[in-house]
């Protein structure tokens, strides 16, 4: 293990908007160092879909299996003892990264899986009603009349969760429309979430538009109707500060692996009251209290949504990556993104044959920026891009009715981090007009 | 390799000039596919006339592998027996699934020969199946059977 390269970057101290030492960053994700096809130098640009790991982190997860891997909450053992302060430290760390307090942190598979969890408390409360009224909370069971309230611009992983609750409950799905700029139709919001909405559930970041939504707004308007309101927080925790509690969601929902995480564990935050009164969605071991062959009883939250052995290492991963970005201080990560941001856009604004889609404007919006180029499909562009070894995602970015919205069958995505720079920006452009001279467009 | 050589002439061709493309006439089967990680879609349409020729016709919108497979797709199948036509979409399956290692037989593929580089990007390869896909699948749908000799070359 290198001396070098075990504390993340200070972020520099001097007055005025603190800036990211991206050269200093770059040397702590060895990936960036590679080259892909024909030697090119690596041009990451597809953060969005997952970022890369700095040597913190791939460290502290083999550090983890190397020192003290055991299983967690069992065992009398000195190594059981230590992968369970490993596993809570890490807890501790991921939930004070985003203001919140360790008892209200579940981890789970991922994002998804969170968004999973949240969807199953209703329909599974909503089965349990039907013979068991007094066993479930109320407030988690829909009937037929109900409905949840989503937005067109949501991650399948925030759309297809609902259809199947609607499915299961006969509640209807409701979405808040979005107009030609990429923004909410907040002036429906009255409206559309009313008597009836039981469930608001809305993304903080759109993965496709680079939106930024007023979330807080919409959680007052779900409250305001006694709906559970639900954030999923996976392309806007890892690139701003964020307070979890601050947000007036009842849940809030994200992943490790696109904070510089490792893949294989997500967090969905909840107020204590609302984790207590939800159902449990994976059953079997660690997420018990007590069990007899012919009934269980259930252990407080957030074990009583982590069944199963845990993904320790993961967590202890995405908690060295917190501290990464604790330590480059997340309103620089922010600043630093939104200059990078204004720069593509500005950018890919000037050039002749490119619509972006999504906010033109660097107000309220991140850093996935999507475009299509006329006459060409984006797995066209993509590939010319991949040839000079920029990595970027084509396709409809699982939120195919975002796509349709905006008439386009797919687009291409750039999106960056703290490890890019506007040279990263300049290969792309670049990239795009050798596509589309050799095209002709 | 590079991406240009990837990309050639023929492909970018029949991507500009498509042949056969357009619905048919009274098809006696359909199949929609949609590549659902990058939203490329086609639609072929086949039937057979009175000596069991095949028909086919096709709409889709994608990027230019895809919609270029259709064209060489329609174009080389169009009028042939259904067993000849399966031999060629069983060559063309081969082609793609050779990793670039294979020696594209232009007797048997035509213009297919073109999509040799292709079958190195292992993203862009259910591009270029997916109107083969759907053609047999539209050939199913319209009872329109093969004999053993095209069968043993799947």
């Amino acid at each position: 293990m290198t001396q070098t390269s075990l504390v993340a970057p200070q972020r520099s101290e001097s007055s005025g908007p603190r800036t990211l030492d991206v050269e200093r960053i770059r040397r702590d994700f060895p990936i960036l160092g590679r080259t892909v096809r024909d030697e090119r130098p690596l041009v990451y640009l597809d953060s969005a879909a997952t970022s890369q790991k700095p040597v913190q982190v791939l460290e502290a997860e083999a550090e983890y299996y190397r020192s003290c891997n055991a299983a967690v909450h069992r065992g009398a053992h000195q190594l059981a003892e230590e992968a369970t302060d490993a596993y809570e430290d890490a807890r501790r760390a991921i939930a004070g990264f985003v203001g919140a307090s360790a008892d209200d942190v579940v981890f789970t598979k991922n994002a998804t899986e969170s968004l999973n969890l949240a969807a199953y408390a209703f329909s599974n409360a909503t089965a349990k009603a039907a013979h068991a009224p007094d066993t479930v909370d109320p407030r988690f069971v829909l009937r037929p009349g109900d409905s949840i309230v989503i937005t067109q611009m949501e991650h399948h992983a925030n759309l297809v969760p609902w259809q199947e609750v609607c499915a299961k409950t006969g509640a209807v799905l409701r979405w808040i429309g979005v107009d030609d700029d990429g923004r909410l139709e907040l002036d429906e919001l009255d409206t559309l979430i009313d008597s009836t909405t039981r469930v608001v559930s809305v993304v903080h970041q759109s993965n496709i538009l680079g939106t930024i939504n007023p979330v807080e707004a919409i959680m007052r308007r779900a409250h305001e109707v006694g709906a559970i309101g639900i954030v999923d927080g996976c392309q806007s925790i890892p690139h701003m500060p964020i307070d979890v509690t601050s947000l007036g969601a009842d849940l809030v929902a994200w992943s490790g692996h696109k904070m510089l995480g490792p893949t294989g564990i997500g967090m969905l935050w909840g107020r204590h009251e609302v984790l207590d009164a939800m159902p449990p969605f994976l059953t079997g071991g660690s997420m018990i209290e007590t069990v007899f062959m012919d009934h269980s009883t259930y252990a407080e939250a957030p074990k009583r949504f982590e069944a199963g052995t845990p993904m320790v290492a993961q967590a202890v991963g995405t908690a060295a990556a917190a501290r990464y970005l604790e330590a480059l201080g997340m309103d620089a990560v922010e600043a630093h993104e939104h200059r990078l941001t204004g720069y593509a856009l500005e950018r890919l604004d000037d050039m002749r044959g490119v619509r972006i889609i999504g906010p033109r404007d660097n107000m309220h919006r991140g850093s996935a920026i999507s475009f299509v180029v006329e006459g060409l499909h984006p797995h066209d562009v993509g590939q010319f891009l991949d040839d000079r070894g920029v990595a970027v995602r084509v396709g409809h970015h699982c939120a195919w009715p975002t796509c349709r919205r905006f008439g386009v069958p797919a687009t291409t995505r750039l999106s960056t981090y703290i490890y890019n720079d506007t040279a990263d920006i300049d290969v792309a452009i670049e990239g795009i007009r050798a596509a589309q001279e050799f095209f002709g467009v | 390799m590079n991406v240009e050589s990837m990309y050639q002439e023929i492909i970018l061709d029949h991507y500009k000039n498509p042949r056969g493309r357009g619905a048919i006439s009274d098809p006696a089967g359909e199949s929609h596919q949609v590549n659902p990680t990058c939203g490329d879609e086609v639609t072929v349409q086949v039937t057979t006339d009175d000596s069991g020729h095949l028909h086919v016709g096709y709409e889709g919108q994608g990027c230019s592998i895809s919609q270029a497979s259709a064209s060489v797709m329609a174009e080389m199948v169009e009028g042939l027996d259904p067993t000849e036509a399966d031999a060629i979409r069983a060559a063309f399956l081969d082609l793609m699934h050779s990793k670039g290692a294979a020696e594209p037989d232009e007797d048997v593929l035509g213009d297919g020969i073109a999509f040799a580089g292709v079958a190195k990007y292992p993203a862009r390869i259910k591009c270029a199946l997916l109107p083969w896909m759907a053609l047999q699948d539209a050939e199913a749908k319209a009872g329109i059977t093969v004999t053993d000799e095209g069968a043993d070359r799947r």
